[in-house]
C-alpha cells in the first residue's frame, strides 16, 4: 500500500448538519407564514418578496466578488435574511424598498461588519427599522386591495374591538408575513421538530410578554386581550425567527433566558406605553446589543466545578 | 441518587453492526514485533536486553522507569533484532524493542495462584504493577497507581468501565460476552482493595445482552451491581461514566479517587484479572478491526507488538481502497497515514473508513448556533474557547474554564460550519499542560474508548 492515508487530528467524522442545510431549514419553515401573505395580499406580496430575496442574495454576491472574497450565498443565509425583510414589509409598499432594504441589511449590516456570524444585530430586522425610520409613512401604509384600517394591534391600542379568530388565521392586515399566528407556529414546530430550534427563547418571550402585558396592559388577566396582543403584529415571527436568529442571541443557555425575558419585557413597553402599537422589531434589535454582557454574566458552571476544589 | 446519563453528548452513527456478531479470533503474528518504549503514560521503559538475545514469550523486556511507568514483555519468543527508533500510532518515533519471533511460543513460567485471598493487598497491587498493566481504553496510565490511592478505605465504588461509547469498536462488548467471569473475578480482585467499596458494571443500555448476562453471573455478589447506562458519546469519559453511576462529578484537576472512585476498563480488569491469579503478564488485548473498507471486520486478540497489516490481512484486507485509517475511535483515535506500525496496550481497534468527513467538508464562518454548547459535557462554550485558542488568548481561555475541556470531539462533530473546535482547543491545552508541568502529576484524561 504505497498512497499514503489522510490524517488529521480527532474527532474523525462529522454530523451530516450544516450551515446550508440548517438555512434551508429555515427557509423552508418561513414557507408557510410566506404562502399565507401571497394568498392574503395577493401578487404584490410575491413580487415584493421575490424583489427583497434576489436583493439580498445579489448584494452578498456581488460584495464577495468585488472584494475578492470566497462567494458564501450557498449557505441560503442571505435567502433568510432577504425572506425575513419581506415578510415584515407591508405589501403596499414600492418594490424598491424591499431592494433597498435587502441591500442595507446585507451590505451594512452584515458585510462590513465581517460577514455571516459577525454580525451583531438581525440584519432582517436592522433593515426594517431602518427602512420604518427613513421611509414611515410607506412603512406604515398597511391599506391594499384586500384591507382597509388600521392593522389590528393598532385597533387594539385605540380600544376598537378585534376579531380574535380572523387574527389567529390571519385573514387581516398587516405585514406580509405576520399576520397568520396558525402559518407561522406551523414553520417553527417544524423547526423545534427538527432540533434547530429551542424553546428556550420563544417560550421565555412570550411568557415574559404575558405576565407583562396582564399587569401594565391595563386590562388584568384578561384573555381576549392577551389572545390578541400574542396574535397580533410581529410577535410571533420575531419570537420563533427573528429572536432565535444564531447569530445574534446569546450562545449560552441561561443566557437565552435572559434574553428571552428581556425581549418580553421590552416588547411589553413599547406596545403599551410607545406611540406606536408595535414594537417586536425594536425590543430586538436591543437585545441584539446586550448579548456579549447576557453571555458575560451567564456563563455555564463547567462540569465538576460546583463545590470542587480546583488545584 | 444516581442519574443513569449525563448532560450534553451526542448519537454518532454507531457501527458496531459490523463487527458484533462475529467471536474473537486469537491472531498469530508473522512478522518482527515491535515493542515502543513508551506505551503508557509516564517515563519511557528501559530495555533490560540487547540485540542478539534470545527471548521467551513472556519474558521482560523492559523495565519500569520512575514512579509512572510501566514494564513491557515480549510476547514471542525470538531474538532481539534492534532497538532503534520506530514510528508509533501518533506518528512520533518512539524508541522501540524489535523481536524477530521464531514462532515456537516458547513460553516463561508463571506463578499462578489458587485463590486471591491467598495473598495481601500489597501483593495484589505489587502482581499488576509487575505485570506491566496499563488503563487499555486508550489512556495508559499505569494500573497500579489507581488501586494505591491515599486512603483506600475512602474508595467508595470501583467502577467497571464497560460503556464503550465510542461508535464502531465492540471489542468490550466480546469479551463480556465470552468472557464475563474474568471481568467479574477481575472485579472482585479489585474490590479485595478497598473494604468499603461496591462494584459497578457500567454498561451502556445498547448492549443488553450482555447486561442480562452480567446480571446473571453477579446475582450472588452481593457486593457487585449492573447498571444500564444510557447510550450516548462521551459516557464512557471518566468523569461522565462517574457522574452517570454516582452522581458525584470531579473537573479536570480532580482524580476519581476524590470522589471516592476506582474507574478501570474491561480489558484492563481482565488483564488484572491475568496479572493477579495466573500471573501472566500484560501480553495481548483485543483489537476491533473495522470500517467500511474492511473485508471481513470482527475482533481480534492480538500479542501485542503485532503490525497492522497482519491485523488487516487477518480481517481478509481491504475490499475498497481506505481513504482514512484510525488507530481507536473515530471521536478519539488517532488517524495514521500508514499502516505500518505495531499494535500497543492502548489500540483499541483499527478503523478503516472509504470517506473521510473531515477532508470532505471545508470549515466555513461559526453562526453561533450554540450546538457545541448543547453537547458539551464539560459544560463550557466551545465556540468562545476555539476562539481563545486561535487568538492565543491565554487568560481568557483560562477563565472561560478551558482546561475542563475532556477533548472528547462532541464539539467538533455537531458544529455545522464543520469548525475544527476540539482540535483547537486540544492544541491550546496542550501547550497550557506543557506549562503547568512544573509540577508533575500526571491525570489520566481521555475518555476511555
Amino acid at each position: 500500500m504505497s498512497d499514503l492515508m489522510k490524517v488529521s487530528s480527532n474527532p474523525h467524522v462529522r454530523s451530516k448538519v450544516t450551515t446550508s442545510s440548517i438555512m434551508m431549514m429555515v427557509v423552508i419553515a418561513l414557507l408557510p407564514a410566506a404562502g399565507f401573505g401571497i394568498y392574503n395580499f395577493g401578487i404584490d406580496a410575491l413580487i415584493l418578496i421575490v424583489v427583497t430575496v434576489a436583493s439580498t442574495v445579489l448584494t452578498e454576491f456581488a460584495y464577495e466578488k468585488l472584494m475578492k472574497k470566497k462567494v458564501t450565498i450557498g449557505d441560503y443565509s442571505a435567502v433568510v435574511t432577504g425572506l425575513l425583510l419581506a415578510l415584515n414589509l407591508p405589501s403596499s409598499a414600492p418594490w424598491w424598498i424591499g431592494a433597498l432594504g435587502g441591500i442595507f441589511a446585507i451590505l451594512v449590516v452584515k458585510m462590513l461588519f465581517g460577514g455571516l456570524g459577525q454580525n451583531f444585530m438581525n440584519p432582517a430586522l436592522a433593515a426594517r427599522c431602518f427602512l420604518l425610520i427613513s421611509f414611515t409613512s410607506i412603512m406604515t401604509n398597511f391599506e391594499c386591495d384586500t384591507y382597509t384600517g388600521a392593522t389590528p394591534l393598532a385597533a387594539l391600542k385605540s380600544g376598537e374591538p378585534v376579531d380574535i379568530l380572523s387574527m389567529v388565521i390571519g385573514r387581516t392586515s398587516g405585514t406580509i408575513g405576520e399576520t397568520s399566528m396558525i402559518a407561522i407556529v406551523l414553520g417553527a414546530c417544524f423547526l423545534i421538530l427538527l432540533g434547530v430550534i429551542d424553546l428556550r427563547i420563544p417560550g421565555s418571550y412570550i411568557a415574559s410578554f404575558v405576565i407583562f402585558a396582564c399587569l401594565f396592559g391595563g386590562h388584568g388577566f384578561d384573555p381576549a386581550y392577551i389572545s390578541a396582543q400574542l396574535a397580533g403584529g410581529g410577535l410571533m415571527l420575531g419570537a420563533f425567527f427573528m429572536a432565535t436568529d444564531y447569530v445574534t442571541r446569546p450562545i449560552t443557555k441561561n443566557g437565552q433566558y435572559v434574553y428571552g425575558i428581556l425581549l418580553g419585557i421590552l416588547t411589553g413597553i413599547f406596545r403599551i406605553f410607545g406611540p406606536s402599537s408595535e414594537g417586536v422589531s425594536y425590543a430586538i434589535i436591543i437585545g441584539n446589543l446586550l448579548v456579549p454582557l447576557i453571555e458575560k454574566i451567564t456563563l455555564p458552571t463547567a462540569f465538576g466545578m460546583k463545590g470542587g476544589k480546583r488545584a | 441518587m444516581a442519574k443513569l446519563t449525563f448532560v450534553g453528548g451526542i448519537h454518532p452513527y454507531d457501527g458496531k453492526d459490523m463487527s458484533k456478531d462475529k467471536p474473537i479470533k486469537a491472531v498469530l503474528p508473522k512478522g518482527d514485533l515491535v515493542y515502543p518504549l513508551s506505551q503508557h503514560i509516564g517515563a519511557p521503559a528501559t530495555p533490560i536486553v540487547a540485540k542478539g538475545d534470545r527471548v521467551l514469550t513472556g519474558q521482560k523486556i523492559a523495565e519500569a522507569s520512575g514512579f509512572v511507568s510501566a514494564p513491557i514483555y515480549a510476547t514471542v519468543s525470538g531474538t532481539v533484532k534492534a532497538i532503534e527508533p520506530r514510528r508509533v500510532v501518533t506518528g512520533d518515533n518512539v524508541m522501540s524493542i524489535i523481536i524477530e519471533n521464531d514462532g515456537e511460543y516458547e513460553e516463561v513460567e508463571y506463578s499462578p495462584v489458587e485463590s486471591a485471598d491467598q495473598l495481601s493487598k500489597e501483593e495484589i497491587i505489587g502482581r499488576v504493577k509487575e505485570a506491566g498493566v496499563v488503563g487499555m481504553g486508550g489512556a495508559g496510565f499505569p494500573t497500579f497507581i489507581k488501586l494505591s490511592p491515599k486512603e483506600p478505605e475512602k474508595i467508595d465504588y470501583v467502577i467497571a468501565n464497560c460503556a464503550e461509547c465510542e461508535p464502531y469498536l465492540t471489542s468490550d462488548y466480546r469479551r463480556m460476552l465470552e468472557e464475563p467471569e474474568k471481568l467479574v473475578e477481575g472485579m472482585k480482585i479489585m474490590l479485595r482493595l478497598f473494604d468499603n467499596a461496591r462494584g459497578i458494571l457500567a454498561v451502556e443500555d445498547n448492549k443488553p445482552d450482555c447486561i442480562e448476562l452480567l446480571k446473571k453471573i453477579t446475582k450472588d455478589e452481593t457486593r457487585i451491581n449492573v447498571k444500564a447506562l444510557k447510550t450516548k458519546y462521551p459516557q464512557g469519559a471518566e468523569r461522565q461514566i462517574i457522574y452517570a453511576t454516582t452522581g458525584r462529578s470531579i473537573n479536570s484537576s480532580m482524580l476519581p479517587a476524590d470522589a471516592g472512585c476506582v474507574v478501570d476498563n474491561v480489558d484492563t480488569i481482565v488483564a488484572i484479572y491475568h496479572a493477579v491469579m495466573l500471573g501472566k503478564p500484560l501480553m495481548n488485548r483485543i483489537v476491533t478491526v473495522t470500517g467500511d473498507a474492511v473485508a471481513d471486520p470482527r475482533n481480534f486478540i492480538v500479542r501485542i507488538g503485532t503490525n497492522y497489516h497482519e491485523l488487516v490481512e487477518e480481517a481478509g484486507g481491504f475490499k475498497e481502497q481506505p481513504v482514512k485509517i484510525v488507530s481507536g475511535g473515530p471521536m478519539m483515535g488517532f488517524g495514521i497515514f500508514d499502516l505500518d506500525v505495531p499494535t500497543t496496550k492502548t489500540a483499541s481497534a483499527l478503523l478503516c473508513l472509504t470517506q473521510d468527513d473531515v477532508s470532505k467538508m471545508e470549515p466555513s464562518a461559526c453562526i453561533n448556533c450554540g450546538k457545541c454548547v448543547e453537547v458539551c459535557p464539560g459544560r463550557v462554550v466551545p465556540r468562545k474557547l476555539a476562539d481563545f485558542a486561535e487568538h492565543y488568548d491565554e487568560e481568557a481561555f483560562l477563565a472561560h474554564n478551558g482546561m475542563e475541556c475532556c477533548e472528547c470531539g462532541c464539539c467538533s462533530f455537531v458544529c455545522p460550519a464543520k469548525r475544527p473546535l476540539t482540535q483547537t482547543i486540544k492544541s491550546m491545552r496542550k501547550m497550557q499542560l506543557a506549562k503547568r508541568n512544573k509540577k508533575p502529576a500526571p491525570k489520566q484524561e481521555k475518555a476511555k474508548a
